[in-house]
């Protein structure tokens, strides 16, 4: 047994000790011959007092002789270096406060503004230090909507670590699309949702690309994903898509013609929007005198109408002939009206409107509905502006046709606010949540200023904030910084210990903390 | 240069729950007027209701304070709410500015720190305390060979016999009774331990109780640790009033461990004169942070007293001079994996019980080996602590980013145990954030 090692004995003094000593001799000590002389010595009468004082002699020995492993062979493939510069100090505190989603301040609404604040750093090009992008990429996991940018700060370092951690693979997914054959992968292999995004990111830097990949696989895919993948052609689509389109309408699944009629519609100088416009102009006729447009509904719905995507039944219950004069009209080109009749939008929309036949002052809401629609579609901003007219002043209803929140939409953003602004002024805060949404952000001054007016008109009226929470989650995320005192004031005056000086405390708490978040990031000098 | 805290750590100043939420409530501009910080510190004018507005300075560093209110609690809700507002708000209290005359002359007059001067003079001889201290001895021994009977009868049984195999917290109460703490806690441990780890746990339990039996032969260090594994106190200022070790430290690591009953605060100092380690620990309640809190990577010029024991290393803070500052740019010096090895085999020899030393590590990379997760150092590597949480490997992972880097830990032989990371830049992260702590 002289071969026998240290660690054999140990082996063997376990196997004794799992047995117990009254079934199992004392195995003789085995090893070194200076280890081999102190177990020796630790032999006493008590088998088990000994077997304890050797066990308590080789454990000991081994700690005490602690040898390090040999190194792995290879040198480790270390990340990628990222050029972007770091964080300003300050700004990577916060991250680390807007990560932890506690602390900060009190109560701020941290996972409102945490995707604001990556947006913003990611726009500024910065690096985050090494020590939060775990952090980041776990942010990444759980959030859906913070994904891309969270990513995109994580860098090199993200996908070095996304390669050597399972849980997340996603990463090497969302920045895939940079190298080519990785795109190619996600696009044969990845989820639903990956291939979407790929598909417009795509298309919003090579269009033509874009469509190339999606006719290559558009047989096989099903008919729900065949409908999204066309949506994703909105980004950056041209006349070069309508063959593609004009295919489509021959498709077998309704809902996918239907999408490629309406993208077709919305096209200028397609040939949809032309068999629309001459459809369109055989429906509605200036009169001779240019007093008013004349109406006939069109006839019946034929299969040439029903490929251009014009739905044979309303699915409303609408009058059929006036749901297929909505439905022509709107995905008839606007240009055709202005430059068949040689009047402008406001000129057209002024016109009394009857039905040709009999006279009667029929379809005028019709025509005005169905030229919104259009409007919102060809993203039209003149016609817009006409049709969604002032806004109302009084708490008077909105005059125009269609939805103002889409019509608002097309407006550039200095005038979406101007609306917004003019609209709660006389409105208050009752309808404005769409409109509001539909502003662009920040918001620009005054219409912050006219919200924080309307908040505080609510409050005076004795209204409930509850009553208004979806706006005011869109204040926490869209008020100028500059209002912010101004809400301060208003939590300041509100009687304490009321719903809305909880509100208004919150409110201003949450604003604080953004603008104070946002001057971190756009200074590289951190205070003190 | 003047270094915002975090609002965590702020918090940490007070164990009272009612001034924190008082203070919260002042950690806004509103109450505030002339807030501003520089020069080591912060200071405002804080408007109570209708009377004169209160004077509030405070020196973070120290911590030390002065306010103008009449309440007694220190700190008060004021000087929590200034520090709560500039340490969330830098717009709110702007730095790198010049202290109103009040403040200033506060500042120039006040004793240098509060943590100096600690109580002097050893307890009177006291017979009774004699006589107990002597019966508690005597009740050590009896449990301690009590002990050593009732492990010897598992080992004749045998470990894997069904009636041996449970009942260790039978045996740790009977330790309890024994006024042997210690002995308890390693009882204790044994329940979740199997096989290999089981034999080595009971042999060295073994081990301790026979050494108590000894204790008056062993060696004084030894001794010392017997004693102290076994579960005699020491009490600490006791311990300052003898020998102490001052020194310019450095902060290496600061963890927590938050427990049911306790939060535990490890902060682990490395003298850079004397090159010595040194571990200091606190408590908290649950829920509370622990009140000592030295940033990593700041150096505390310190009179320290260590425990007595064949290898010290746990002590307690004593008379400091000056604030913690901040320390070389530098990742501190270390050693490769043998080295780290080596050092705890050597504290191993010292102290049998000792299951890790605390090390630095330099130059080794994070790498992935065939069992979870390497330090590796070129030609030698230690694996990670198999206890190691899931998100700190992932955090050394990313400052390494493939890349050798310092990191500071304990070594112990079933692993590494990291504490700190230093990235490139020689700037730490805590690899495990103790709340309040962290730089």
């Amino acid at each position: 047994m002289t071969a026998d090692t240290a660690a054999d004995h140990w082996s063997a003094l376990l196997g004794t000790a799992l047995l117990g000593t009254d079934r199992r001799p004392l195995p003789p000590p085995a090893g070194p011959p200076a280890y081999r002389a102190a177990a020796a010595e630790l032999a006493g009468p008590d088998h088990a007092t000994a077997l304890l004082e050797q066990a308590a002699l080789a454990t000991v020995r081994r700690r005490a002789g602690l040898l390090p492993l040999p190194a792995p062979t290879g040198a480790p493939v270390p990340a990628a270096p990222d050029p972007r510069p770091e964080l300003p100090q300050a700004a990577a505190r916060r991250l680390t406060v807007l990560l932890a989603g506690r602390g900060g301040g009190g109560p701020a609404n941290l996972a409102e503004l945490l995707p604001q604040w990556l947006v913003e750093a990611r726009s500024r090009g910065y690096r985050p230090p090494a020590a939060l992008v775990p952090g980041l990429l776990e942010a990444a996991r759980a959030r859906n909507e913070v994904r891309a940018d969270a990513v995109a700060l994580a860098g090199p370092l993200g996908r070095w670590l996304a390669e050597r951690n399972p849980q997340w693979r996603f990463v090497l997914r969302t920045t895939a699309a940079e190298s080519p054959t990785e795109a190619d992968r996600i696009w044969q292999e990845g989820l639903f949702a990956e291939r979407v995004t790929h598909l417009t990111r795509l298309r919003r830097r090579d269009p033509a690309a874009g469509l190339a990949l999606l006719t290559g696989s558009w047989a096989r895919e099903r008919a729900e994903d065949r409908l999204l993948f066309l949506d994703a052609l909105q980004e950056g689509l041209s006349l070069a898509d309508e063959p593609f389109l004009e295919a489509a309408l021959d498709d077998r699944s309704k809902n996918v013609r239907a999408t490629a009629a309406e993208l077709l519609a919305g096209l200028p100088g397609s040939a949809l929007g032309r068999r629309m416009a001459r459809r369109a102009l055989a429906a509605v006729e200036l009169a001779a005198d240019g007093s008013r447009l004349l109406v006939t509904p069109p006839g019946e719905v034929t299969a040439r109408m029903r490929r251009d995507g014009v739905a044979p039944d309303s699915p409303t219950g609408r009058g059929e002939q006036a749901w297929r004069l909505g439905e022509v009209l709107a995905a008839t080109p606007l240009d055709t009206w202005t430059g068949t009749f040689g009047l402008t939008p406001a000129q057209l929309l002024a016109l009394p409107v009857a039905d040709a036949a009999d006279g009667g002052a029929l379809w005028r809401e019709e025509l005005h509905e169905a030229w919104a629609r259009a409007a919102v579609r060809q993203r039209d901003t003149g016609w817009a502006r006409v049709l969604l007219g002032p806004a109302p002043r009084d708490g008077r209803p909105v005059r125009g046709a269609g939805a103002p929140a889409k019509l608002l939409a097309v407006l550039p953003p200095a005038e979406r606010a101007g609306w917004t602004a003019a609209f709660l002024r006389g409105h208050g805060l009752g309808d404005a949540f769409q409109l509001l949404g539909a502003c662009a952000t920040p918001w620009t001054p005054p219409l912050s200023t006219a919200v924080v007016a309307a908040l505080e008109r609510a409050a005076a009226s004795g209204a409930y904030p509850w009553s208004h929470s979806g706006v005011l989650g869109l204040t926490e995320r869209s008020l100028a910084p500059a209002t912010a005192p101004a809400v301060a004031a208003l939590a300041a005056d509100a009687a304490p210990d009321t719903a809305w000086a909880e509100t208004f405390d919150r409110l201003a708490r949450t604003l604080r903390f953004r603008a104070a978040m946002l001057a971190e990031l756009a200074g590289p000098a951190a205070p003190g | 240069m003047d270094e915002r805290w975090s609002t965590d750590r702020v918090r940490a100043l007070t164990s009272d729950s009612a001034v924190l939420r008082a203070a919260e409530r002042l950690a806004e501009p509103a109450p505030w007027a002339l807030a501003g910080a520089g020069r080591g510190a912060v200071w405002g004018l804080c408007r109570g209701g209708g009377r004169a507005p209160y004077r509030v300075v405070v020196e973070p560093a120290g911590p030390d304070w002065q306010c103008g209110c009449a309440g007694r609690q220190r700190p008060c809700r004021h000087v929590l709410g200034l520090l709560l507002l500039w340490a969330a708000s830098p717009e709110a209290v702007p730095g790198s500015t010049e202290p109103p005359g009040w403040a200033a002359s506060w500042l120039a007059e006040r004793v240098p720190s509060p943590l100096e001067g600690t109580a002097h003079g050893t307890a009177p001889a006291d017979p009774a305390a004699a006589r107990r201290a002597e019966r508690r001895a005597a009740r050590v021994a009896a449990g301690a060979q009590e002990l050593r009977l009732r492990l010897a009868d598992r080992i004749r049984r045998g470990l894997a016999d069904p009636g041996t195999a449970g009942g260790w917290g039978e045996v740790a109460a009977r330790m309890v009774d024994a006024q042997a703490p210690g002995l308890a806690a390693g009882a204790r441990e044994l329940a979740g331990l199997t096989g290999d780890q089981q034999l080595a746990g009971i042999a060295l339990l073994d081990l301790l109780a026979a050494a108590y039996q000894r204790v008056d032969e062993l060696p004084e260090p030894l001794a010392a640790t017997v004693r102290t594994r076994v579960g005699f106190t020491t009490d600490s200022a006791e311990l300052l009033a003898g020998r102490t070790v001052r020194d310019r430290w450095l902060v290496l690591g600061s963890q927590d461990l938050p427990d049911d009953r306790l939060t535990q605060r490890r902060i682990w100092l490395h003298g850079t004169k004397t090159g010595r380690p040194a571990l200091l620990l606190c408590y908290a309640p649950p829920g509370r942070l622990p009140e000592l809190a030295l940033p990593v990577g700041r150096v505390l010029e310190a009179e320290l007293a260590y425990y007595p024991a064949a290898a010290p290393l746990r002590a307690v803070l004593g008379a400091s001079y000056g604030v913690p500052e901040p320390g070389p740019l530098d990742p501190p010096p270390g050693c490769g994996p043998a080295d780290a090895a080596a050092d705890y085999g050597e504290a191993v020899a010292a102290d049998p019980w000792q299951t890790a030393w605390p090390v630095v590590l330099s130059e080794v990379a994070v790498v992935p080996g065939p069992d979870g997760w390497l330090l590796s150092g070129g030609q030698h590597a230690l694996p990670l602590h198999p206890d190691t949480p899931e998100a700190a490997r992932w955090l050394l992972a990313a400052v390494s980013g493939g890349h050798p880097v310092t990191v500071f830990g304990e070594c112990g032989h079933q692993g590494f145990r990291p504490v700190t990371v230093w990235d490139g830049t020689g700037r730490p992260s805590s690899v495990t954030p103790a709340t309040g702590a962290a730089a």
